[in-house]
């Protein structure tokens, strides 16, 4: 199979350039990840994350023919050729496809994603009914691979401004949840007309999920609860 | 450490995009049809046509709509791009003295006639 990797060497100081690969794999049944650690093998000097190899760590986000993906549950099978491999957009390179995630956990901690709750610790856990802890559905499963907020031109635009899709999902998940007695503070660290509101809902945060969230539709509810506690 | 917190705007901002974005998606098609149904014009059926005054209200305030739409998305658009702060405060005050001295010039247009003056 033909691959183009996108390699940076930043002691050789030489600009990032595509390298062509050529690599002898049979994609039945293969991910994506199988062949860049194939790669790896014939060539040392590739450098790329990875960890639990099945989607549940988020650290081989990559952008894969234009699309940010997790490479190891990106089946090669589906992938056209050459496969075109690029460090995630958005983000500084460190080498290779490493890139530094910083501007992104720097977005995730502004939204204090903790479990804000003063009250005398109970004998027991804080307890949930099974109707509020479906609320917190769809905003829990984030693996923080970073491959929304990395798809958003309003995160490449204003990356230390804009909270980005990740973060504001992570910022709902602690609004919808019934033990946090912060919803106040956190809707006032929110509104902002660019820590929120750079959101235009173009939905490309939707698109490139790996693990199926929908960050546009908690984005919106925050808008609404915005709206709710303003008219 | 410092702790990061919001503007504590934006929310009316956006809700005002959106009723605006109601507003023409109302008054847009109806002007239209309204003009669409009166052609072939000449002059003296275009005058016609602004003869009434709920029509000049109507389009006064649809334009009003439509700048402060306009005022929204472009200011957007300065966020997203134009970074030195100089230079977007510049730019803001370029379109807002644009869009403010549209509507003062339509206003001019639509109700100096109406006040027995020619345009």
């Amino acid at each position: 199979m033909k691959f183009c990797l996108y390699r940076y060497r930043p002691e050789s100081g030489e600009k990032p350039f595509m390298q062509e690969v050529e690599l002898d794999i049979d994609p039945a049944g293969k991910m994506l990840l199988d062949a860049l650690i194939a790669i790896k093998a014939q060539d040392e000097t590739l450098s790329l994350r990875r960890s639990c190899r099945e989607g549940v760590c988020g650290s081989d986000a990559v952008n894969v023919n234009g699309k940010n993906r997790l490479a190891c549950i990106t089946p090669l099978s589906e992938l056209t050729e050459p496969i075109e491999v690029r460090p995630l957009p958005g983000l500084p390179v460190i080498r290779d496809l490493v890139v530094d995630m910083e501007p992104f956990y720097r977005q995730y901690r502004s939204v204090k994603p903790w479990l804000v709750n003063d009250d005398p610790e109970p004998e027991v856990e804080r307890l949930q009914s099974p109707q509020d802890r479906a609320l917190l559905d769809g905003a829990y499963e984030c693996i923080l691979c970073a491959c929304c907020t990395t798809a958003c031109p309003s995160f490449w635009w204003n990356p230390e401004k804009f909270v980005g899709p990740a973060g504001l999902l992570q910022a709902y998940r602690f609004i919808a949840d019934s033990r946090d007695e912060a919803t106040p503070a956190r809707l006032d660290n929110l509104e902002d007309p660019y820590r929120l509101y750079r959101c235009r809902g173009i939905m490309n945060c939707v698109d490139a999920c790996p693990k199926g969230l929908n960050p546009t539709a908690a984005i919106g509810r925050i808008k609404a609860l915005l709206v709710k506690r303003r008219v | 450490m410092k702790t990061t917190t919001g503007a504590h705007t934006g929310t009316g901002t956006w809700l005002l995009q959106r009723a605006t974005a109601v507003m023409l998606a109302l008054a847009l098609p109806l002007l239209a049809a309204y003009f669409l149904a009166a052609l072939p014009l000449d002059f003296a059926g275009w005058q016609a046509l602004f003869a009434p005054p709920w029509l000049r209200v109507l389009m006064l305030l649809t334009a009003t709509a439509l700048a402060l739409h306009a005022w929204v998305g472009v200011r957007d658009i300065c966020m997203d791009y134009a970074h030195p702060t100089g230079l977007r405060l510049a730019l803001y005050l370029a379109v807002i003295v644009t869009l403010a001295g549209s509507m003062a010039w339509l206003a001019v247009i639509l109700f100096d006639a109406a006040l027995g003056r020619t345009a």
